[in-house]
């Protein structure tokens, strides 16, 4: 009897294992210091040497549109004809949402919704799938909503690859559909909406890193997950610029945007070579994290970039971090909305719709900071003039 | 599927009293050796005092699995507890320094529940305590997801996370003793004294052979029970110093019922009850954590912990399967 428990126990633990202890597979971490350089391992099959370049030229493009409303702005815009979408409102627009799994999320979705209600008399219905992060459970959505009468689809992809077919179907269907945030492999959509991207993103905090940093120091790279467009192509020009710079990538570690696991992992380098020379992340949610493992373990906080998250910020100011915050505005959740009750009125919209994406500095720290807001608020809502500011985003 | 040969296996095995706490203590010395040949300013005080400090949670559920174990159940649950004590608690305190104290004590309240109701369903419905606490694993997981939407809110004040990240300083020799360490401490002693009552002899009495233990008077349902309550209770203490170590996390939990039963079994205590010491449970899980603080001075990848986590737990179940039949 006692043997068979502990069988049975065996069994389940070790099936609870391998749902519960979600490290990576060994990707390129710990491919230690052998040459400058080196520890950048290949380059992502996302990258598109092309859109880089692109990308890069874009971060100093002047952009059209009101300067005081960036989610209306346009870089280099290239028109497209939507007149064959022209429909008489009110309308209901439908919106398939890959998850609303972190606080960027959560304050971008707030923000949509308050667009929403600002544009109330305009949009008649509006209806939210959360696909809760996952692939398959997107594509039903996407799949349910074609027959729910909606007269605009907004898509944000969980992943590209595998949400390409689904898009693809939408518009086949025939309504307008709109994706944002993350992309799609199709160009069948009406228009795709997103600040500048992955690569402005990644390159603003390496490009940052490596200058401040002791030439020749060992940087450590926080990446979320894997196989997403966005986080990949800011992965992809931050190596551009470390391996250009001959900084020494001592580790590239996915971190799965987690506080916990990234300040253990943040930790765990800072014990095994003594002191980090710099913090490359591709996200800042778990910048603080990463701020605390050094602090914690009484060694100076290197030059790092985080994102334009408040706590972040806030630690910044607070302990005088030599730090820099590129960005991917959450206001970029109002466009959808807009460019959706254009297309329906027939207007020509950009597409690609290119948002700018601008860069907190040591020097404009002080006009994004707000200590009325909470620690997981981000500072480009673009919200403060919507229905409900602040508590709705409290 | 091969034969096993249980009398020349446990030739090999060295011969010492069996839950005895001196293989881990063989273990955890010759670890220390090769820590401190790779990175001997590991073994200088503030490093050992921080590593401690940090390891004071899985300690804590070690022990809190341990009395569960020993009684002859397992608890599946507490890595999501732990996770749900976190995120409960960053909600409720929403950043407010007052709200601390309240808060802690609703997390201890939130998790001897928890145990209580694992140990009532595994005791009186008689439902195998894997299921029990794996039914309760995925209704925690689920009720924060659903609660929070999927990503944390609200903030941990400064107060509750002292508990996880400052240390008494200065102190002479030691130089910074974590908080965490001292709850450590006086929760070890507790435990120790708590195993040497009749309370303790009676938990052991129950997972050795329950029917004798029934027979001879023992309640033996509401010794376990109480058991499940002891691991919520661990777990409750382990959130406050990881949830005060990280912050807001919605993972701060994930994987640590697998790292506590390992720790356990890694310290001599027999899967299916009745035999193994406190002391052996938490002496494993620092054994665990120095392992892996020493494959991360070897620059072994991180995901072989798992893989490193699951052998042990295939070992030891190996040896007391082959012990247990030698008898």
């Amino acid at each position: 009897m006692r043997r068979s428990m502990a069988a049975l126990a065996a069994v389940t633990l070790l099936s609870l294992a391998a749902c519960s202890t979600d490290e990576p597979a060994a990707g390129p971490s710990g491919s230690a210091s052998s040459a400058a350089g080196s520890g950048t391992g290949d380059q992502s099959k996302f990258f598109v040497q092309a859109d880089y370049d692109a990308e890069l030229a874009l971060l100093d493009a002047a952009p059209t549109g009101p300067a005081d409303k960036p989610w209306e702005q346009v870089l280099n815009p290239t028109m497209v004809d939507t007149a064959k979408f022209k429909k008489s409102g009110p309308h209901k627009i439908c919106f398939s949402n890959a998850a609303l799994n972190n606080p960027w999320r959560q304050v971008g979705f707030k923000t949509m919704q308050a667009e929403v209600e600002a544009q109330k008399s305009r949009i008649k219905e509006f209806v939210h799938v959360d696909a809760e992060g996952k692939d398959q459970k997107q594509i039903a959505d996407i799949n349910d909503l074609l027959g729910k009468g909606c007269d605009a689809l907004i898509v944000s992809p969980n992943t590209t690859a595998t949400l390409t077919p689904a898009v693809e179907a939408a518009c086949k269907a025939g309504l307008p559909v709109v994706v944002f945030d993350r992309g799609v492999n199709t160009k069948c959509p009406v228009t795709f909406i997103n600040p500048i991207g992955g690569y402005g993103f990644g390159h603003v905090g390496a490009e940052f890193v490596s200058q401040k940093m002791k030439p020749g120091g060992k940087v450590l790279a926080l990446r979320i997950l894997p196989g997403v467009d966005v986080l990949e192509t800011r992965w992809s020009a931050a190596k551009v610029a470390f391996d250009k710079a001959k900084v020494d990538v001592v580790g590239v570690e996915f971190t799965d945007g987690d506080p916990a696991k990234t300040k253990k992992i943040v930790d765990d380098y800072i014990q095994r070579y003594g002191t980090i020379d710099g913090v490359w992340m591709d996200a800042g949610a778990v910048a603080v994290a990463a701020v605390e493992a050094f602090q914690d373990a009484g060694k100076p906080v290197p030059p790092m970039n985080g994102e334009d998250q408040l706590d972040f910020l806030k630690i910044w100011k607070d302990k005088k971090l030599t730090a820099i915050a590129p960005t991917y505005p959450t206001y970029q959740w109002r466009t959808p909305i807009i460019a959706a009750l254009q297309i329906l009125d027939g207007q020509q919209v950009s597409s690609p719709w290119k948002l700018p994406q601008p860069t907190v500095t040591q020097d404009n720290l002080d006009q994004y900071l707000d200590a009325g807001m909470p620690p997981l608020h981000y500072a480009m809502c673009g919200c403060t003039d919507l229905p409900g500011y602040p508590q709705r985003w409290k | 599927m091969q034969t096993v040969q249980p009398r020349s296996l446990s030739l090999r095995l060295p011969r010492v009293r069996p839950g005895g706490v001196l293989p881990i203590l063989a273990i955890l010395a010759v670890l220390l050796v090769l820590v401190g040949i790779r990175q001997p300013d590991f073994l200088a005080p503030p490093s050992l005092m921080s590593f401690l400090g940090r390891s004071a949670p899985i300690i804590l559920l070690a022990a809190g699995q341990y009395f569960v174990i020993v009684s002859g159940e397992f608890d599946l649950s507490v890595g999501s507890l732990v996770t749900a004590q976190v995120v409960v608690a960053a909600r409720l305190i929403d950043s407010d320094p007052a709200r601390t104290w309240p808060v802690v004590l609703l997390l201890l309240a939130f998790g001897a529940l928890v145990g209580l109701v694992n140990g009532l369903i595994t005791t009186r419905l008689r439902v195998p305590s894997f299921i029990t606490t794996l039914g309760m694993f995925l209704i925690l997981v689920g009720a924060v997801y659903l609660w929070s939407d999927g990503a944390p809110k609200g903030g941990l004040s400064e107060e509750f996370r002292r508990f996880g990240r400052r240390a008494f300083e200065d102190v002479p020799v030691l130089g910074r003793v974590p908080f965490a360490l001292v709850v450590l401490v006086v929760v070890a002693v507790a435990a120790v004294l708590l195993m040497r009552s009749d309370f303790g002899r009676t938990l052991v009495a129950v997972g050795d052979n329950p029917r004798t233990a029934e027979l001879s008077g023992v309640r033996v349902w509401r010794t376990r029970t109480f058991a499940f309550i002891l691991s919520g209770l661990a777990a409750a203490v382990a959130a406050i110093l990881l949830g005060g170590y990280s912050g807001v996390s919605f993972q701060a939990g994930a994987g640590l019922e697998f790292g506590a039963i390992t720790a356990v079994v890694l310290g001599g205590v027999a899967l299916g009850g009745g035999r193994g010491a406190v002391v052996g449970a938490m002496l494993g899980a620092l054994t665990l954590e120095l392992l892996f603080a020493l494959m991360n001075f070897y620059g072994v990848s991180g995901a072989l912990r798992s893989t490193v986590q699951g052998a042990i737990i295939l070992l030891a179940v190996a040896v007391s399967a082959t012990r247990s039949s030698s008898r």
